[in-house]
């Protein structure tokens, strides 16, 4: 039972260079991937099985443990038509929803503009790293870019600590004058006002929280980390935005892509213990993407940019299981003679998440009609 | 004093990265303002950066080699409005490694960009046409005859030169079909030799040899003719003003809006776009005209809000960290990132959206952070200059903001900003340790008006 007076969280992971889907679930009976992946391969005895045909990259070991739990949907084959294989355009298509044209409003960005459409709470939205994806990119929607808790804001490199305060006073005042100043100087003073904001909400986030569990030492898990700080702290964030880089593995593979699946995995689990200790794990979910799938022959060292990527929803209230079909593995239905080809729009699974979780109408973020599936518990 | 401060350091924040005090110094007494325009459009007056000297301390194969250098040349160059009009020239007529088939083609790019900013409006647009890294961008090496690929020359109508509104769709496929077999030589491979970087290659076996209408004119165009043709448009002229207009003087809203909205300095503009049709588009006559006009010259309290590049240079140059070649340059390329602006990788085919569009939450506290920890700093060569100028906080409030705000570049700032500085120097006068004048430029280099150049 979802706990009603709890509004609901979205997670958002984005698995930066382009995960190389096939080795994260592998077919591991397939002849067909065999013949393709000669050297970057899993083998059957490496895959952690889900069923006959597919099993778990077998460093993903506490992820396949939540699957068990039945917290995992799968999302298999997620693509659109035309696949772009540049990952810049690749991710602004998947960020803007806009494959024809170059789009500037991110997805999650509308999304927070229809939750907090007053602006009442420059925390709706939350990146955790540096810059602004574009995925969160829409003008006039204040979203808060966290690299760091502990030094969130502006003048903190201040050294002496007494007079920060005061400091922090004096910026208030020259950037609150900004307004009746021009547009532009108003707006850059109301971006300024924001940072404080969003710096005096976030300074107690340390202070509040208490867990007993460890989270290892690498980016992904340390971010999912303030992500759970800043959850249950009670600062209102719908939408939270964090990357796991890396996975562009064009060459050693086989030496990179294993450590990425143990950092993500654990990540994730130790995140979702970390809301479960807190009992705060019903109101989240987590969406996990990437620009798109690789190549399906490999190059004898890593993968080429290709298509048919997956993605994976987590969360309490996740009704886990596979959803939509895994991209045919036969050469003969490969796009361009190379690449999977996808068997859902990205764009079903984004309305997905904005209409079943966070109860938002998708079609004017997502730009029409696309099939959803159905991953949560009801 | 041969020229006024106020008017040099102006200049100099929006021809250049800013002066420092001892710059203004240097200028103010031995120079006319008219003069100082005068040298910056003669860049072959001063020595060049000596490349070799660079290539033997940044690596120069690669990407963030590539651009750590151009950051060294845009700290210390002084031809530096050569380097502005390259970094001009990369956002307006943007190629970006998100689609490059061979990475030194595109610093190749930058490099011409350099060598031919300050040339004539033709040769930039012909050597645009030629240029490798633009015709894999823009899918020109696909346009043969027969099976025109219009992408190019769609874009050096709209995007390069007229701006919408000025030509019709006919006008693009015969643009197009006049640059028909304008290719590059296939790259060969990195291994082993290193690089060979594409050349241009004029393909007549692909070439449309037809006649073409063009702009109300009908030949047998090539490429050529047909810039020929665009330059003297008077369209043309006012696009290209406009953009200097934006870059120079004040920010415009985004081009898309330009057939829309008219410009801020519409007297301006078409000053230019008159010398620039007069001189057949010679940058330096349009560019002098420009910094010496009274709407330049008064511009300085224009919003003009600084891109990445210029921000991080002009605290750079201040904060005199890499006068000379020095490890650790590289890494202010992810500072110039993560404040929204990748050099050599602009989102899209129009180049970054610029003015306010460069600030949100996520990229101003980057900003402020960046700004406030160079000048805090105090072991840094340029920062303990400062602080010797300004002297220290015993002295009257207001000349010592005064004088504050003229060693960081003679900077401006509101009455309203000038006044909270004041007050800022009561408070740090009444702690007990140790605060130095460092923390008042802390404060300087946070508030809004540093944002604008």
């Amino acid at each position: 039972m979802v706990n009603q007076l709890k509004e609901k969280v979205l997670v958002v992971i984005q698995l930066t260079g382009g995960n190389d889907f096939v080795n994260t679930i592998v077919p591991y009976t397939n002849e067909h991937y065999y013949d393709a992946r000669k050297k970057v391969v899993i083998r059957p005895d490496e895959v952690l099985p889900i069923n006959d045909t597919l099993g778990f990259n077998g460093n993903a070991g506490p992820l396949k443990e939540l699957y068990d739990n039945g917290k995992v949907s799968i999302v298999q084959g997620i693509g659109y038509p035309n696949s772009n294989r540049s990952h810049f355009r690749g991710m602004d298509i998947m960020h803007t929803c806009e494959p024809d044209i170059v789009g500037t409003e991110g997805w999650l960005g509308l999304a927070v503009r229809e939750i907090d459409p007053k602006q009442e709470n420059v925390l709706t939205g939350v990146n955790i790293g540096r810059g602004l994806p574009r995925a969160l990119s829409v003008a006039g929607v204040p979203i808060t870019s966290v690299g760091d808790i502990e030094a969130y804001g502006v003048l903190n490199d201040k050294e002496k600590t007494h007079i920060r305060d005061q400091s922090i006073q004096s910026f208030k005042n020259i950037y609150s004058q900004a307004i009746g100043m021009g547009p532009v100087s108003e707006y850059i003073g109301k971006t300024g006002m924001d940072i404080l904001k969003g710096a005096d909400l976030l300074s107690s986030v340390a202070s509040k929280y208490d867990s007993s569990v460890e989270y290892a030492d690498n980016s992904i898990a340390k971010s999912l980390r303030d992500v759970a700080r800043i959850h249950l702290s009670g600062l209102g964030t719908r939408v939270f935005y964090t990357n796991h880089g890396g996975y562009d593995n064009h060459a050693n593979e086989l030496l990179t892509h294993p450590g990425l699946m143990t950092e993500l995995a654990g990540a994730i689990s130790d995140f979702m213990d970390d809301l479960e200790e807190h009992n705060a794990a019903e109101e989240v979910a987590i969406l996990v993407f990437t620009e798109f799938g690789r190549r399906m022959r490999d190059n004898g060292s890593g993968t080429d940019h290709g298509s048919g990527g997956g993605a994976f929803i987590v969360g309490k209230n996740v009704s886990g299981g596979l959803y939509s079909e895994y991209p045919s593995l036969n050469p003969i239905d490969w796009e361009h003679g190379e690449d999977l080809k996808h068997t859902i729009d990205f764009r079903g699974v984004y309305a997905t998440m904005l209409e079943q979780w966070l109860g938002i109408e998708a079609r004017p973020i997502v730009k029409g009609e696309f099939e959803q599936i159905y991953p949560f518990v009801n | 004093m041969k020229s006024d401060r106020d008017q040099v350091a102006h200049l100099m924040r929006r021809a250049g990265f800013g002066a420092t005090a001892a710059e203004l110094d240097y200028f103010t007494k031995n120079k006319e303002y008219s003069e100082i325009v005068d040298d910056l459009v003669n860049p072959q007056r001063f020595p060049e950066i000596d490349q070799a000297y660079l290539d033997r301390y940044y690596f120069h194969e690669n990407m963030p080699g590539y651009v750590t250098k151009w950051l060294f040349r845009m700290l210390n160059s002084q031809r530096v409005l050569q380097e502005k009009m390259a970094l001009f020239l990369h956002h307006v007529l943007p190629a970006a490694y998100s689609k490059c088939e061979h990475g030194p083609a595109l610093f190749n790019e930058i490099d011409m960009f350099r060598s031919v900013g300050l040339t004539n409006f033709k040769t930039i647009l012909l050597e645009l046409s030629k240029d490798p890294a633009m015709i894999y961008w823009l899918d020109n090496n696909e346009n043969h005859e027969g099976e025109i690929n219009e992408n190019y020359g769609r874009e050096l109508l709209e995007l390069f030169s007229m701006g919408v509104g000025n030509y019709t769709e006919d006008d693009i496929k015969n643009a197009s079909r006049a640059f028909t077999g304008w290719t590059f030589t296939q790259p060969i491979p990195i291994y082993p030799q290193g690089h060979f970087v594409p050349k241009f290659e004029f393909r007549s076996d692909r070439h449309d040899y037809g006649d073409k209408t063009f702009l109300g004119q009908n030949g047998k165009f090539n490429g050529e003719d047909i810039i020929d043709i665009i330059v003297k448009q008077p369209a043309t002229a006012r696009f290209v003003c406009r953009h200097l207009s934006n870059f120079f003087v004040e920010d415009e809203p985004q081009v898309p809006a330009w057939d829309i909205e008219p410009p801020h300095h519409p007297e301006l503009v078409d000053h230019l776009s008159r010398v620039f049709l007069e001189s057949d588009g010679n940058m330096r006559v349009v560019l002098s005209n420009l910094f010496n006009s009274e709407e330049f010259k008064s511009a300085y309290d224009r919003p003009k809000v600084k891109s990445p590049t210029e921000l991080v240079v002009g605290v750079l140059r201040q904060v005199g960290t890499y006068r000379d070649v020095r490890p650790g340059l590289e890494n202010y390329l992810g500072t110039v990132k993560v404040m929204g602006q990748e050099l050599l990788n602009p989102p899209t085919v129009e180049g970054w959206h610029t003015g306010q569009e460069w600030i949100d939450s996520g990229t101003l506290s980057e900003r402020i952070n960046f700004a406030s920890s160079e000048f805090g700093n105090i072991e840094n060569p340029g920062v303990k200059d400062i602080i010797q100028r300004v002297g220290s906080l015993d002295n009257d409030p207001e000349q010592l903001v005064d004088r504050c705000l003229d060693v960081l570049g003679n900077i401006k700032v509101t009455s309203q900003t000038r006044q909270e500085l004041m007050e800022y120097i009561e408070i740090l006068k009444k702690q007990e340790d140790s605060v130095t004048s460092a923390d008042l430029i802390q404060m300087v280099v946070s508030t809004v008006d540093y944002q604008y150049a």
